[in-house]
């Protein structure tokens, strides 16, 4: 198929110091696909997503999306872009109603399209609230739900951001099995108006979900491919797979 | 007077209130490094300092020195023993908050000068200097007493400086700065930490107090001028670091007296906090602290 | 349910202000002029909540944009002849001009270092006021002209030293802020200042700039401030020095503190509240300052969120 490149890096590299958290790493990605990106405690998932999403920069290298350098964009001018990120800890505005925290992605959005008013910003919340199933919710305090509540209105928050591109931050962390299970469907789902980027330690989900698998270790690609090749890779199971 | 004296005698005068300001700020950055607590009720600590000294003074109507140590040993103990209260009653219940803790500190500042005011009144009173001598250089005289300040303030840094690198309560200090939750873990009581290095920093500012005010009255608003260059020594010298406080206070102790002998004073406190204050917001390591690790 | 909210919420206001407006028949000379000022600090301290209890950063130099207002006003009116009027917009954009060079630098630090960072701007500015005491005349300060007490604007003839007209214009001036304040902190702005307040990472993470939202913020909260000093200069034919010092930014604070941070009409009602616990108590001492000193402390420990948050937490959580 005629593969559209979403986004891609050249040399991405991230030091702390002497430690390479990052290291040379050329990334594409199709617009479209559910990519997964796994690897071993340590491999540099987390750093090399803050790099996409430019909560922190790099030390060497370029990032490009959607044929637009952004490497020097600051964080908040590529969300606008169409990157938004969920965060590994539950980061919701535990103060706030859950209306409120969806509003504040909607009002994001939102400033794509001028003349948006107060009832476009109810509607979108309605949308996203809907599609994750927490519409029955929006009066409570985000702070008092239940935490599988708490990451569901966190993927809410990234849906209402109508992203081109939504980076999961090990999103079944802390769920319970049937709520991982309906966690998959939601995926799936967005994945129908979104490109998905997945950082996930659970294997059965990876396996399930993902079209394409990249493993990182130690800063570098170690190896990049659909599900079945990953688990067929003798690399792969020697450095990640072998140890579970 | 020829202009070689001259500089000698603004450089004596710079190395008196340089002794004195080394002492005060030594006291801010060791609670702000060790507490992560900005503790804007220092500079009452300090003039608790000298008011108690006056307080204890005129009980002793011996000889002035008998009033004097008297005061050198009772003054930081009291007011020591009022930081430690006031750590325990308000601060501890803050949790150490940041930004509630400024406000408490605000409080503190007003309570304690206005508790004085109450009591001691709004005059200015002197304590009489343990001994009066005058060493006659070739140009002037100088006095004995001042060189007396400097001297002993050289001592209590030494002191402060052994307790710190050479001792275990140095060790625990130093532990619970870099890292309090390890600290913690190590069983190291965070708490009676806190209370100490709180009192120990009002007590060094009490200190400095009773050692200045034979040569500058006691005064109940004489807090706030040490403050505010406590304040700018600590953040030049890097806020928490000790070896930067130093040669910080050195610095703006010495050039306090100098530039004061050509500018106006008014412009170079206005000069001299803006440039803290640059520093501060594009520098906030400090100039001569380490990087912060 | 949101919109029974909102009439509750603009009923409550303009209640407020009716009572204001009514309670001047009724009240003695003293207490009339007492009013008037409490109304005029009270403008202040709704700035200074404005950048404290909505976007979450404590200022302690807020006396510097106070004074701004008051001395681009007062002086204007002292030295030129461009009339009250224009003297009232030159002292507003003197505080706009102020905050805004105040916010991008300060801004660059966050928490205790921006609390450190403003109080040693509002310091500098003072000492500023006290160095050109050739024009300022320092804490003695500037007595207004009599041309300075009075002027026309839209056909209206205004006199200064009446006290009903004064009083009026404090209120009017109240209820504009009042207006403005409130269209802000409900609509969309409020929302992503609040959001900075709670967490300002995330809101980054949203696509909020928030450097941005928060020199904005500043500038607001600064221009009101400046408003209230232009004001109070201007009425009270005096400015001086002290408005500058820090103990009129720790004003602000304890306003906003003791009727609560984040409410829009908490430090209107900690203002009235100080203003008058501190009157009182100087009647007894001139150790006055105690009480402020007594009320921050025990504020912070015990009623964090002030009066009207802890009513809001407790009881009314429409309030705004």
């Amino acid at each position: 198929m005629a593969s559209v490149s979403l986004l891609s890096t050249k040399g991405l590299s991230r030091h702390f110091g002497g430690l390479k958290a990052v290291d040379n790493v050329d990334f594409t990605m199709r617009e479209g696909e559910i990519r997964a990106l796994i690897g071993p405690n340590g491999a540099g998932k987390t750093t090399f997503v803050s790099l996409l999403a430019g909560r922190i920069a790099p030390s060497a290298g370029s990032i490009e999306f959607l044929g637009k350098d952004i490497t020097n964009l600051p964080a908040h001018k590529r969300v606008r872009d169409g990157i938004a990120y969920t965060f590994q800890i539950t980061s919701i505005y535990p103060t706030l109603t859950v209306f409120d925290n969806v509003a504040l992605s909607a009002q994001s959005a939102l400033r794509r399209h001028p003349r948006s008013n107060q009832s476009d910003i109810a509607e979108k919340v309605h949308e996203a609230l809907g599609r994750v199933g927490l519409e029955d919710r929006k009066g409570e305090k985000a702070g008092t739900m239940a935490y599988g509540h708490q990451r569901l209105l966190e993927v809410a928050m990234g849906l209402a951001l109508e992203p081109k591109l939504l980076i999961l931050d090990e999103p079944t962390q802390g769920l319970s099995d049937s709520e991982i299970e309906s966690f998959c469907r939601l995926v799936k789902e967005i994945a129908t108006s979104a490109t998905v980027l997945l950082i996930e330690h659970n294997m059965p989900v990876v396996m399930q979900l993902a079209d394409t698998i990249t493993v990182l270790n130690h800063g570098q690609i170690l190896a990049e491919g659909s599900p079945s090749d990953i688990r067929a890779n003798a690399a792969v199971q020697a450095a990640y797979l072998g140890t579970g | 007077m020829a202009f070689g004296p001259f500089l000698l005698l603004a450089t004596l005068e710079g190395l008196l209130q340089a002794a004195v300001l080394t002492l005060t700020a030594l006291g801010l950055s060791l609670v702000f490094g060790v507490m992560r607590v900005v503790n804007v009720a220092h500079g009452e600590f300090y003039m608790l300092g000298a008011v108690v000294a006056w307080w204890v003074a005129s009980m002793f109507s011996l000889h002035p020195a008998v009033g004097f140590f008297a005061a050198l040993v009772i003054s930081p103990l009291i007011v020591g023993a009022i930081a430690f209260a006031s750590e325990r009653l308000i601060l501890k219940r803050l949790n150490y908050d940041p930004e509630s803790t400024i406000v408490a500190t605000i409080g503190m500042l007003y309570i304690i000068q206005q508790t004085v005011l109450l009591t001691y009144g709004p005059d200015a009173r002197p304590v009489s200097a343990p001994f009066y001598y005058r060493i006659q250089l070739p140009w002037f005289g100088y006095s004995g007493y001042n060189l007396f300040v400097i001297a002993a303030a050289i001592v209590l840094l030494l002191a402060v400086w052994f307790v710190l690198s050479r001792t275990r309560l140095g060790l625990i200090m130093r532990a619970t700065q870099f890292d309090r939750e390890m600290a913690q873990a190590f069983g190291i009581p965070i708490e009676r930490v806190y209370a100490f290095v709180f009192a120990a920093g009002a007590m060094l500012a009490a200190i400095a107090a009773v050692l200045i005010v034979p040569i500058r009255q006691a005064h109940y608003l004489m807090g706030l001028d040490p403050l505010l260059l406590s304040f700018i020594v600590v953040i030049l010298g890097g806020l928490g670091s000790l070896r930067g406080t130093v040669i910080a206070a050195l610095l703006i102790g010495l050039s306090d007296g100098i530039i004061s002998v050509f500018f106006s004073p008014t412009l170079a406190k206005i000069i001299s906090t803006l440039l803290v204050t640059l520093v501060l917001v594009f520098k906030p390591e400090g100039l001569f602290g380490a990087k912060a690790r | 349910m949101r919109s029974e909210n909102t009439i509750r919420v603009i009923a409550l206001h303009v209640g407020v202000l009716a009572a204001l407006f009514l309670v001047q028949f009724v009240l003695p000379d003293y207490h009339h002029l007492a009013l008037t000022r409490v109304m005029l600090l009270a403008i202040y301290a709704m700035g200074y909540n404005m950048l404290f209890g909505y976007t979450g950063l404590l200022s302690l130099g807020h006396a510097m944009f106070f004074a701004a207002g008051l001395y681009g006003a007062g002086m204007t009116a002292y030295y030129t002849d461009l009339g009250v009027p224009l003297a009232f917009v030159i002292g507003i954009i003197c505080g706009a001009a102020l905050s805004l060079v105040i916010g991008v630098i300060a801004l660059r630090t966050t928490g205790v270092a921006f609390m450190i960072v403003t109080m040693m701007f509002g310091q500098v500015a003072y000492l500023t006021i006290t160095y050109f005491t050739d024009y300022t005349r320092g804490e003695e300060g500037l007595t207004m002209p009599t041309s300075a007490r009075s002027f026309d604007l839209l056909g209206l003839h205004v006199d200064l030293t009446n006290a009903v007209q004064r009083y009026n214009l404090a209120l009017g001036l109240l209820a504009l802020t009042l207006l403005v304040i409130f269209v802000v902190v409900r609509g969309p702005i409020g929302r992503v200042l609040i959001a900075i307040r709670e967490n300002e990472t995330r809101t980054l993470m949203l696509g909020f700039d928030t450097f941005r939202m928060k020199l904005g913020a500043l500038v607001l909260s600064g221009t009101i401030s400046a408003m209230a000093g232009a004001a109070y200069g201007l009425m009270f034919a005096y400015v001086g020095a002290t408005f500058a010092t820090i103990q009129y930014s720790i004003e602000a604070l304890l306003f906003t503190l003791l009727g609560g941070a984040g409410t829009i009409l908490g430090p209107l009602l900690g203002s009235i509240l100080m203003f008058y616990i501190i009157d009182i108590t100087s009647e007894y001492t001139q150790a006055y300052l105690l009480v402020t000193g007594v009320a921050l402390v025990v504020l912070v420990l015990f009623f964090p969120k002030g009066i009207l948050g802890t009513i809001r937490e407790r009881w009314l959580s429409w309030l705004p």
